[in-house]
């Protein structure tokens, strides 16, 4: 076929023009790994990866330079299928880091090399209302009050998005409610969202900058930061129950196999897990995995009931697919006017 | 031999070997790799991927809107080129530079301070929105923002012929009795048709491809203000890289479409001109 020959031709091309430049990059004896991950945690890994670079090099008298790179999450998976060389995958969820291994790039069964199915930390999906909770917005039946404005990026093109959905939908059927009252729920639910911003910075701008919205449906971590920083004009709600995010990380095996990094990048994977690593993710509001370190920090992280994606499908794909995607639950929300 | 290139301008099979590969490697081949990937569906998916209510709605909006934009550029476009060029005041200089700035500006930038500047709390939404006036998470706010990214458009293009117009047919005009408005009408206008109608090509296309800026003040609601490219990247979102390449194809083909016609539009304008 003239159309794969060319893209051979296409990709061969670039591969020499990496090759020439991760050559020229590798010449002081230093291991170079590349972190692909989402947008938030830019200061988690940076912080994390000084700590482990220092640490590997006292144990191993290797030195090892990381470079991050941070984006919306399935962009960040299309970069790496497309070739972008990870060396690691740190992304925000299931979805993306399974799309990757779908395209070959992540050997079977990764997601049990890592302790507690490769997840050192969680997260969740949370409210931030304004100050004094004037609506008194407690828990998620109180979304759909009249006259809320609730703020939340597109489901179709955030994972802030469509976990903020996952969430609202697990709040009916979780609770003993049917198929039928949560598509009641998240329809009255997204009737009340003004604006569906493409991405969770975005949703974040829309709720503080802009001062649109009684609530805004934020990732755990970057709600912390959003009320921290709104110094006292916006408060955290937790409701009693939300979802379970699953941030999950993986070794990229085609591009360590080929980069001759595997050690590295499955002893810095394996770091996260250390107690030094896990109260990095505590300080940056990352649910630790280590159920001690969690429990000492639980003024930070308060015990609600945190349901896991099976909780209302298959799986995280099969949840896309149902509630997310072409011709799914969230389609049907939106009429023609 | 006969057919050794003996015409007068040295190069040209060198010049146009070299035009063809610099648009192959920048516009054909993205543009084929973008077909063949949408050729990957059969036509039944392609069909469903591209012609939903949804997209429907999509394309109307992304072609109406830029459409509208392209109109009110053409003729503020005109004006601002007028007064760049027919006047003098202090200034001036500032004001041409001015004109440009939208295009070096990120787009993301302009539809970020457009949104902060009409919502509710905004500094000019705190006023407009008590007269009923939304420019901000409404059609009419994607309008606004292509005014602005089109914008130097019809500027640059009309300001050079206005330049070089030749004063002695204005004052020919003069002498023949013409008022003013006659003189402007029949014969400074005429002149400028093909200007305009490249200007008006160049904004309208600028605003079909535009994402940066709508997508901070349009609010991205399905059937009200969600724009084609929104649906393109929430296919992407699905990996559904086949889908979302289809709804491209479908804009390209419909902006090729629509940048023949003005073409021929032009070409009509130079015949009408003289």
């Amino acid at each position: 076929m003239v159309q794969t020959r060319f893209m051979k031709a296409l990709f061969t091309l670039v591969l020499i023009l990496t090759l020439a430049v991760t050559t020229v990059a590798n010449g002081g004896g230093v291991i170079e790994l590349l972190n692909v991950s989402y947008d938030p945690t830019r200061e988690l890994w940076r912080e994390i990866n000084s700590n482990f670079i220092a640490r590997y090099e006292k144990e191993k008298g290797v030195k090892v330079s990381i470079k991050q790179s941070h984006g919306g999450s399935s962009t960040q998976a299309r970069a790496v299928i497309d070739g972008l060389q990870a060396d690691v995958v740190t992304l925000a969820s299931y979805l993306d880091t399974d799309a990757i291994f779908k395209r070959g790039l992540i050997k079977e069964g990764w997601i049990d090399k890592l302790p507690n199915r490769s997840l050192p930390y969680t997260s969740t999906i949370i409210f931030v209302v304004r100050k004094g909770n004037p609506k008194k917005i407690k828990d998620w039946p109180d979304l759909v009050k009249p006259g809320v404005a609730i703020i939340t990026p597109n489901p179709k093109t955030s994972g802030n998005g469509y976990l903020s959905f996952f969430s609202a939908w697990g709040s009916v059927t979780v609770r003993g409610g049917s198929r039928q009252d949560a598509v009641d729920y998240v329809t009255k639910l997204y009737k009340q969202v003004p604006v569906l911003d493409s991405g969770a910075r975005g949703a974040t701008t829309t709720f503080v900058q802009r001062g649109i919205g009684d609530v805004h449906l934020a990732w755990e971590n970057e709600a912390h930061l959003e009320v921290r920083e709104a110094k006292g004009d916006l408060d955290l709600i937790y409701p009693p129950i939300s979802i379970r995010a699953e941030p999950h990380v993986a070794v990229v095996d085609k591009n360590v196999d080929r980069h001759k990094t595997r050690e590295v990048a499955e002893a810095y994977l394996k770091y996260t897990y250390t107690d030094e690593a896990q109260e990095i993710a505590a300080k940056h509001f990352y649910r630790p995995s280590n159920a001690n370190i969690l429990k000492k920090h639980a003024d930070t992280f308060p015990d609600i009931k945190l349901f896991p994606i099976t909780a209302i499908a298959k799986d995280f794909p099969d949840a896309h697919k149902q509630f997310i995607g072409d011709g799914g639950v969230f389609d049907t929300i939106y009429k023609p006017r | 031999m006969a057919s050794v290139n003996r015409k007068v301008l040295p190069g040209f099979s060198l010049t146009l070997g070299y035009t063809i590969f610099y648009l192959s490697v920048l516009v054909l081949i993205p543009i084929t790799a973008c077909f063949f990937k949408a050729g990957s569906l059969s036509f039944d998916e392609f069909w469903r991927a591209v012609w939903t209510e949804r997209a429907r709605s999509a394309y109307l909006l992304t072609f109406g809107a830029s459409f509208a934009a392209a109109l009110v550029n053409l003729i503020l476009g005109l004006l601002l080129a007028w007064v760049l060029v027919r006047y003098t005041f202090p200034g001036r200089r500032l004001v041409d530079s001015l004109v440009d700035l939208p295009l070096a500006l990120p787009t993301a930038v302009g539809g970020l301070v457009y949104s902060s500047l009409y919502v509710d709390k905004g500094w000019l939404g705190h006023y407009l929105v008590p007269l009923g006036i939304h420019a901000a998470y409404t059609r009419f706010a994607i309008v606004l923002v292509l005014v602005f990214v089109g914008l130097p458009f019809v500027v640059r293009t009309v300001q050079p012929i206005l330049e070089d117009l030749d004063p002695e047919s204005e004052e020919a005009s003069a002498s023949l009795g013409a008022t003013r408005w006659e003189t402007f009408r029949h014969v400074i206008l005429p002149t400028l048709y093909p200007a305009l109608v490249t200007g008006f090509a160049l904004a309208f296309a600028r605003g079909v491809g535009e994402y940066g800026s709508v997508v901070f003040v349009s609010g991205n609601m399905p059937y009200k203000t969600e724009i084609a490219p929104i649906l393109i990247v929430a296919r992407l979102e699905e990996f559904a890289y086949g889908e979302a390449t289809a709804i491209a194809v479908v804009l390209l083909v419909i902006s090729f479409v629509m940048l023949v016609l003005i073409n021929l539009l032009e070409r009509w304008s130079v015949r009408h001109a003289h």
